[in-house]
Order: structure tokens, then sequence, then C-alpha cells
């Protein structure tokens, strides 16, 4: 057993637990936009009903990682497994991508629809479905996430940020998916809607059970809603345990980001 | 010798840079059209850009063609005063537009009216993460924005200029009978007597090649956009300079295809 599986099994309270397959896993995942080298070859796991903070200052490939695992972006090497099984771009078939929910860090709403319709946006693809069932679901997910009835035919433009987020966050839970992604999820919003945000995440996926990867720099956000924090810097995992150990990692690049300090090992341009 | 290698090494790269751009359009235009053809069709999408291409191009389209075949009219009317000018006047407008001026100008001020809004929307719509949004949610991009858009324009182009070539040969009657004192019934017999169906026929065809060419200028640029508003800027010029470009230049090829093979 690796010391990443061990960590991961003491974050479910188990030493003596059989092993399981990580719901999600990068081997050597490398990713390159030219002469710039984003990912070196990440190694990471994520468990089962596991949530996992990926943090790191701006530009250090975290939202690539996770575009690489959700199919947007072909990494140049290394593997990535779902479940145990290979995936590689080509296929993120429907049935694979159906298992994933994603709220993105502006919401990325779709403009010419109104909100029920964006939330409903998968269930209507769905033959299976009546557009009205699908509606009553938009709506009973909205309500999950604060939301009344009455925004429901309202348009993304005519609702505030913390709002579309809410959007967001209701269109991810919509088809109840076994993972569910965070792209800075209360990144420009205030202080209490953060924390709304925050606290509406930490419910749902212990609600749906549905395992969560979340890239943040908001540590507020990573101490209330993940069980374990990785840290990427220079294209790798350079610290990964516990939220509960991270405040005693010992790492200076993890200190120096969890302080927030310009002094230390990370370059800050001033 | 170093100017020399230093212009020569210039020249290469944007010949370069112009066989990729050639080459992934090509790639695009081969995408666009599959994902047209597969399941599933989102015929939803498909009327409202058919309105929104169609429909909302009326006026400007209109309008063009009126103008246009007014002064036309008085051009050739200024140009033939030794000839039969009752004669000439409504055979030559209605030869023109039908088969020159009602696509070649339809389609550009459509390029300008759909080509930037295709690629300022799609632009966006990637600057925003919408598309990834699409294809997170089990949605090919390019069956539900891309297909949708080029299917409509395809369509649209042939009826947009029919009414153009209409209202174009309206234009020259009216200036023709009003202004120039011509007989209308004259003018009418004139135009249903020389106006070929070929010459009808073959500027609808060009109109079809040009809705396609607009939509996937659009698309393509806009699919393609660069990061924030001056991505998407960008991406809007270049959808438009390209789509006119493009437009002019077929044009010459489909004259050549329909009147001289």
């Amino acid at each position: 057993m690796d010391q990443q599986s061990a960590i991961v099994q003491a974050a479910h309270g188990g030493g003596q637990a059989a092993p399981e397959t990580p719901k999600i896993e990068l081997r050597g995942v490398a990713k390159s936009f030219g002469a710039n080298h984003v990912l070196r070859g990440v190694d990471l796991s994520v468990a089962r009903g596991e949530s996992l903070a990926i943090i790191g200052g701006s530009g250090t490939g975290k939202s690539v990682a996770i575009k690489c695992v959700l199919g947007l972006l072909e990494p140049n090497a290394g593997e990535i497994l779902i479940d145990g099984v290979r995936v590689d771009r080509r296929r993120r078939d429907d049935a694979l991508l159906a298992r994933f929910g994603m709220l993105f860090q502006g919401a990325a709403l779709f403009d010419s629809l109104p909100v029920w319709r964006n939330v409903a946006f998968r269930l209507l693809q769905r033959k299976d479905l009546s557009r009205a069932e699908c509606r009553a679901v938009a709506i009973e997910k909205l309500r999950r996430v604060g939301m009344s009835e009455k925004v429901a035919d309202l348009f993304p433009a005519e609702l505030s940020g913390g709002m579309q987020k809410r959007v967001g966050l209701a269109r991810a839970i919509a088809a109840d998916p076994e993972v569910i992604f965070f792209d800075e999820p209360t990144t420009g919003l205030d202080p209490i809607m953060a924390g709304v945000i925050n606290e509406l995440i930490r419910e749902l996926v212990d609600e749906i059970g549905a395992t969560a990867v979340t890239i943040t720099h908001d540590m507020s956000s990573v101490r209330a809603i993940a069980h374990r924090v990785a840290m990427l810097y220079d294209g790798e995992i350079r610290w990964h345990g516990r939220v509960m150990d991270m405040d005693f990692s010992g790492d200076p690049y993890m200190q120096q980001f969890i302080s927030g300090s310009a002094i230390g090992p990370i370059d800050t341009l001033r | 010798m170093q100017a020399t290698l230093t212009l020569i090494a210039a020249i290469g790269r944007t010949v370069l840079t112009l066989m990729r751009q050639t080459g992934a359009v090509f790639l695009f235009s081969i995408s666009a059209i599959a994902a047209a053809f597969r399941p599933p069709f989102y015929l939803r999408e498909t009327l409202v850009q058919l309105w929104r291409i169609g429909y909302e191009s009326l006026p400007v389209v209109g309008l063009t063609a009126l103008f246009t075949g007014a002064a036309l009219a008085l051009q050739i009317y200024v140009g033939s005063s030794d000839l039969n000018a009752e004669a000439v006047v409504p055979r030559i407008v209605s030869f023109a537009v039908a088969r020159e001026l009602g696509p070649v100008l339809a389609g550009l001020m459509v390029a300008g009216r759909v080509s930037a809004s295709i690629a300022a929307e799609l632009g966006t719509m990637r600057v925003t993460e919408q598309i990834d949004a699409l294809t997170t949610l089990s949605t090919d991009p390019m069956r539900y924005l891309v297909a949708p858009r080029i299917v409509a324009a395809t369509l649209a182009l042939p009826v947009l200029v029919a009414v153009a070539d209409s209202i174009g040969i309206f234009g020259g009657y009216l200036v023709g009978v009003e202004r120039l004192g011509f007989n209308g019934a004259i003018y009418l017999k004139t135009t249903t007597e020389h106006l070929m169906a070929s010459d009808v026929v073959s500027g609808l065809w060009k109109a079809a090649a040009f809705g396609f060419i607009i939509a996937l200028m659009g698309c393509y640029h806009g699919y393609n956009s660069g990061r924030g508003a001056q991505g998407v800027g960008r991406a809007t010029t270049q959808a438009v300079v390209s789509a006119c470009v493009l437009i002019l230049a077929a044009n010459y090829v489909l004259t050549e295809f329909f009147f001289t093979s």
C-alpha cells in the first residue's frame, strides 16, 4: 500500500480495512501547453465518498488537472482511472460523463436558457423524462440550494453572482452524480455567501454520498468542505494529507500558502 | 545576407501559419458537417437560428437590395443613353441582381451581421466555460452549437436571396417607372422575358454556399476564441473579415462553375 492510500484509509478512520479501489486516480499525469509545462507528473487518488481539496496558487494547474479528469483536456503523459478503469479522452462517453457533476468557477450557466432549463439540462436530454418532470426536478434542486420556484423562469443574467453559483450547484447535483467537481466555488463571493455555499456543498456531498474534488485557494473552504487536501506546486503534488494535519505539515510551501505570507519559498511578484 | 534570411523566415512563418489555419478550418468544417448528419438533432436550436439568421436579417437584406436595384437602374440608364434604355435597363437590372448582386450583397450583409454575432456568442461561451459545461453535461458542442447554426444559415440564405432578388428588381422598377418615366407593363414584360430560371437558381446555390461560409467562419473563430474581451473581439473581427473574403472568392469560383462550364 502506498503512502497516499494509507492517508485515504486513515481519513476514513480505518487502518485495518481492506484497501478499496480509488474512485479517481491520477498516475503521472503531465500536461503542457507549448513550452509551458503545467502538470509535470501528478499522482493523486480520491477514495469513494471522500472530499478532496486541491489547493495551490493561480496558474499552478489545478483547473487543468480537473479538466484532464473530465476529458476536456488530453494529458500528454500518465493515466487517469475511474473506479480502477483507465479512461482516455475519447472514452468519455455519455454514460461516464453522466456520473460527474461540475460547478464551474463562474457558474457557466447558459445565457440563452432560463434557470430551470439550465438546472435540468442533462435531464432534458433523456427520453424517459417528460418536460414537466424535468422542470419538477429542477425546481426541487433549486429549493435544495435555497432558491424559490420564482427564479425558475428567470434568465442567468437576471441573477446575482451568488445566486448564479447556487443555480450552478443545483445543475451539478441535478442528476445525482457519483463525483462532483467544484472549481473555486467561493471565488468572487462575499464572506457570508461563501459560507453559505461551503455549507451547501458539505451538506449536498454528505447527502448524495458523492465523491467531491474541490479546487480552491480559500482556506476556509478547505476547512469547511474537505476531508483531505493536496497542494499543487510547480506541476506536482507538493503535499497531501488530512485537513486536520495541514497546519502541522512541516512543509514550508504549505505553511506559506496557509498563512498567506509573502515571505517563503513560493515566488511572489511584488 | 542576414536581412534576406530574416525575410525568408518571415515568409515561411506566414505560409506555415496560413497552412495550419487552413487545415484547422478544413477539419472543423468536416466535424461540423458530420455533426449536422449525426443524431441527436437539435431541432429547437435549429429553428431558433433560422429565426435569428433568416427572419431577423430580412430588413437589412431587403433595404440593401432595394437601394442597389434602384442605383443600378439609374447607372445603367445613364450609361446606355445611346441605346434603347427602356429595353436595356430592366434586362440588366434583373440579370445582375439575380446572378451577382443579390447573392453577393446579401451574403456580405449577413456576414457582417451573423458571422459577428455567432463568433461573439460562441467566443463568450468559450471564455465563460459554457462550452466546457456542455461537454460535462454529455452534450457535444459541435452538434448543439455548431451544426444548428450551419444548417440554419445554409437554408436561410437562399430564401433571403430570393427575397433580395425580388426587392432588388422592384427597386429597379421603381426608379425606371417613377423616376425615368418607363412604361411599367413593358418594364415587367422585358424583365420576365429575359430573366432565365438558371439565373435565379445559380444565385440561390451561391447563397447556400455563402450561408455555409458565414456560419462556418462565425463558429470556427468563436469556438476557438482567445481569452478575455480582447480574444472575443479578435474572433469577431476575424469571423467577419474571413467570411467576406471567402464569399467573394467562392463567388468567383461558383460563377466559373455555373456560367463557363
